[in-house]
């Protein structure tokens, strides 16, 4: 499986973007931030890198703050 | 038993309040946002969920402004020391708590030039006063939603208008106000809004938080406390976002939890609905205190302009004598003395002595106020 990954700069957006993903019926993991990226926070959300452009314009949407996008 | 302290803290609690507690223990256990396994997950999720639920609530319009704290106090202490420097102008009313006091008096010794805008003996507000108090160049003014003492609604939303022509921040305290009247931050322009759990959202002691309204410049602000967030984990220093930078340490999510659902029973019960049936207890507590010779009401003695909250005093009796027979003899608990805002009791003329503090809750009933008010006349009687 292909997966992405967004990091965050706080735990509460990681929250409301699994909840959002949760929301618009979208495939969206809560897991500790990879260690090969300089994570903001410890918690990021893996999502199927297929689902990208739904899963980046629904968080976008939801006014999530991003601190990054990664392909894992 | 009859239960009249509300104002000091709600009991009981729904029953779905004890429930979210121990669910947050069993089934959440984790600690949130700090290590990223399941049981983390969940926990960081009840705190968020409670953040959402806290900023719809209040109609703050970001539920990243949602800052938990342990009380109201930890919330005001974190906006006024945060907010004011050596230098600054702050304006607050003289019917405020030592929660708020006590911070002005430390930051007034310390060159924080400081206006207390004397109300009235019914406790009221006079907005012409406030407004020649509040000049321009004045950082920030504090002030009391509902007083803990009569239960005096303050006119926030007029507060907030003048606050803003000059330039302030307004900082309202609502530890008796949040869960009794509906509050709209946004309509009403408050900027920080400090509550408790404990009391009218009926959830537990130890949980509350600081508000902040939707677009409210917070660079300027410093935090209380500086620490572990589960953010920039790199980092020695500590993040500037919210609502990291005001949140260090592991938080109380026994106590949000909590505050999850007392909100969530408020919301289904309808808080309209429980501020109608408050204001007939009010009522009718001041309509049978006025029938007992020699007893003097505090306050505005309009169910409409207070929260649940009757002061009274008698003649000929102290106040500790009072509250001391009305639980040992009637079964009714009450709170007697200053409630820890001598400023509200020099206000309205009862200092040092204090009152007898009467609060009823969302579940008191009309017959218990009935056996507390003939409580009273016997106790005062004889």
């Amino acid at each position: 499986m292909n997966y992405g990954i967004v990091l965050f700069h706080t735990t509460a957006s990681a929250m409301q973007a699994q909840k959002l993903l949760t929301k618009a019926g979208l495939k969206g993991k809560l897991v500790p931030t990879p260690r090969q990226f300089s994570s903001d926070c410890g918690i990021a959300l893996r999502f199927d890198w297929e689902q990208r452009e739904q899963v980046e314009s629904s968080l976008k949407s939801g006014k999530v703050d991003i601190a990054a996008v990664h392909r894992l | 038993m009859i239960y009249l302290d509300n104002a000091a803290t709600s009991w009981p609690k729904p029953p779905e309040v004890l429930k979210a507690m121990t669910d947050s223990l069993e089934r959440s256990g984790g600690n949130p946002g700090r290590s990223g396994h399941r049981l983390s997950i969940e926990a960081a999720m009840v705190v968020y969920e409670t953040r959402e639920e806290i900023a719809s609530f209040f109609n703050s319009g970001d539920s990243m402004g949602v800052i938990f704290t342990s009380n109201a106090t930890h919330a005001l202490n974190l906006a006024i020391y945060g907010t004011l420097r050596p230098g600054d102008r702050v304006v607050t009313t003289s019917m405020e708590h030592n929660s708020v006091m006590r911070p002005l008096r430390d930051l007034e010794k310390k060159g924080v030039g400081l206006k207390v805008v004397p109300c009235a003996r019914d406790g009221t507000l006079d907005l012409s006063e406030m407004a020649k108090a509040i000049t321009p160049g004045t950082r920030l003014v504090v002030s009391v939603f509902a007083s803990n003492v009569v239960g005096t609604i303050m006119p926030i939303a007029e507060i907030a208008s003048i606050a803003h022509k000059a330039g302030a921040l307004l900082l309202v305290d609502a530890a008796q106000a949040a869960g009794a009247l509906p509050i709209d931050m946004q309509e009403m322009g408050i900027d920080l809004l400090a509550f408790t759990g404990h009391k009218a959202l009926l959830g537990a002691p130890g949980s509350g938080g600081l508000v902040v309204r939707s677009g409210v410049d917070t660079s300027g602000i410093t935090p209380l406390m500086r620490g572990g967030t589960g953010s920039q984990s790199e980092l020695e220093e500590h993040p500037h976002f919210l609502p990291d930078k005001f949140e260090s340490g592991t938080p109380n999510l026994v106590g949000i939890a909590s505050l999850q659902a007392g909100i969530r029973w408020l919301k289904q019960r309808g808080i309209d609905a429980i501020r109608w049936q408050e204001k007939e207890l009010t009522h009718e507590l001041l309509e049978g205190l006025c029938n007992i010779p020699g007893t003097k009401t505090y306050g505005t003695l309009d169910p409409e302009r207070c929260v649940a909250i009757v002061s009274f005093t008698a003649e000929g009796k102290t106040v500790s004598e009072i509250g001391l027979r009305l639980d040992e003899e009637h079964d009714v608990l009450v709170r007697v003395g200053l409630h820890c805002a001598p400023a509200a009791h020099r206000t309205i003329g009862s200092f040092p002595q204090g009152t007898v503090r009467l609060a009823p809750g969302a579940f008191t009933t009309r017959d218990e106020v009935h056996a507390a008010v003939k409580a009273i006349a016997t106790v005062v009687s004889s």
